[in-house]
């Protein structure tokens, strides 16, 4: 229970610490920002329950009027803005993140990998998509088109979640909840 | 930590949170409802205003609030001068910046503790479902309370790397930083235990 409960606060708090940190730089010079690459994460390192609280949590810090969010954005604002739908979808993509990992019976890369893309990729863009498209008074196919240009960088952090989830398999297997 | 909350007192500071709040949801789902560039317009207007009589340090740290919107304004501009519809582009992007702008206005004239007590008041209800609403309260407490201590763990980290490497830490770092996080949850769980848990 105490252990759960740490567990989100603490990777709540690494969500925001992820979107503060200076810029991650990609070997061949492209950077990227860690923050929903901390969602999936979330899903793939605590499971599907408490990652998906872990990043409600996160979220509801934000909305008390915390600047937790990549650039320093937070507050009630960030909830009328266009990107609305990303951050509904942020605790779903984390939720089917873990539980793709949790479930499937395959060695861990390849599992977070697929939890990571099936979350912090189709799930994710299944909430940003409509949201761009509400917000901006667009059809969905059009509100897609703007968000194509994000998807190379998404992808490179499904990889990049695939690969610390491994890590950290690696170096403390008890500590993955999400296989524990 | 820093909040968004401003500082600079003014006469909203002292309304009573769940008001603001409650204003903010009305005054959102009206603005959605709203087609007309014109009045759009004039509530744009108005509320520019009353960032104005609140004082040149609100509406500045309104106006910066506003930044993150730009990517949005341009494609708005782009799509909507390519197709024509320019009376309908200025409207949903007077409606956007409206609509975060009076957000940004609750958030900017409400201290963190007044909001954690309107959180307080939703949830209680849920207490007779069953629901851990105490443990929620910590967590929120924990979470708030670890961001310093993760953000000083990440910069050792990144000095670590850099006493041994001339080339700039990559992706790799960010496996000690979930160590890290993990490592600290486990302690505070002990620390939880030790005291009687959480509840």
């Amino acid at each position: 229970m105490e252990r759960s409960l740490s567990h989100i606060a603490l990777f709540a708090a690494l969500i925001a610490v992820l979107g503060f940190v200076p810029q991650i730089m990609l070997p061949f010079g492209v950077p990227i920002t860690a923050q929903s690459l901390g969602v999936m994460l979330c899903g793939t390192v605590l499971g599907a329950r408490r990652g998906a609280l872990a990043v409600l949590l996160f979220l509801s810090l934000v909305a008390l009027g915390l600047p937790l969010l990549s650039g320093g954005r937070g507050g009630l604002g960030v909830f009328a803005s266009p990107t609305v739908g990303f951050l509904i979808g942020f605790p779903i993509a984390a939720f089917v993140a873990g539980l793709v990992t949790e479930k499937l019976r395959l060695a861990i890369l390849p599992a977070a990998g697929i939890g990571a893309f099936l979350g912090g990729v189709v799930a994710l863009y299944a909430f940003g998509i409509p949201g761009l498209a509400l917000m901006l008074d667009k059809t969905l196919t059009e509100a897609a088109l703007m968000v194509v240009a994000f998807l190379p960088g998404d992808l490179i952090k499904v990889v990049l979640a695939a690969l610390i989830t491994q890590g950290i398999a690696r170096m403390r297997p008890d500590a993955l909840l999400s296989r524990g | 930590m820093l909040t968004l909350t401003s500082p600079v007192e003014t006469p909203l500071h002292r309304l009573p949170a769940g008001l603001k709040l409650a204003l903010l949801c009305a005054a959102t789902v009206a603005l959605f409802r709203i087609d007309s560039a014109a009045i759009l317009a004039a509530t744009a207007v108005a509320l520019g205003t009353l960032h104005l009589a609140l004082g040149r340090p609100i509406a500045a740290a309104a106006l910066r609030q506003l930044r993150p919107l730009w990517p949005f304004m341009a494609l708005l501009a782009l799509w909507h001068g390519w197709t024509g519809e320019l009376t309908q582009g200025v409207a949903i992007a007077l409606r956007l910046v409206t609509a975060v702008a009076c957000a940004n206005l609750v958030t900017m004239t409400t201290r963190l503790t007044d909001m954690l007590a309107v959180l307080d008041r939703l949830v209680a209800p849920l207490t007779r479902l069953g629901l851990p609403t105490r443990r929620m309260t910590l967590a929120v407490a924990l979470a708030i309370r670890f961001i310093p201590v993760l953000s000083d763990r990440i910069d050792a980290i990144r000095t670590a790397w850099s006493a041994r490497s001339p080339r700039p830490p990559g992706w790799r770092i960010l496996i000690p930083a979930a160590l890290a996080a993990l490592d600290e949850a486990e302690h505070v769980a002990e620390a939880l235990r030790a005291r009687g848990g959480a509840g």
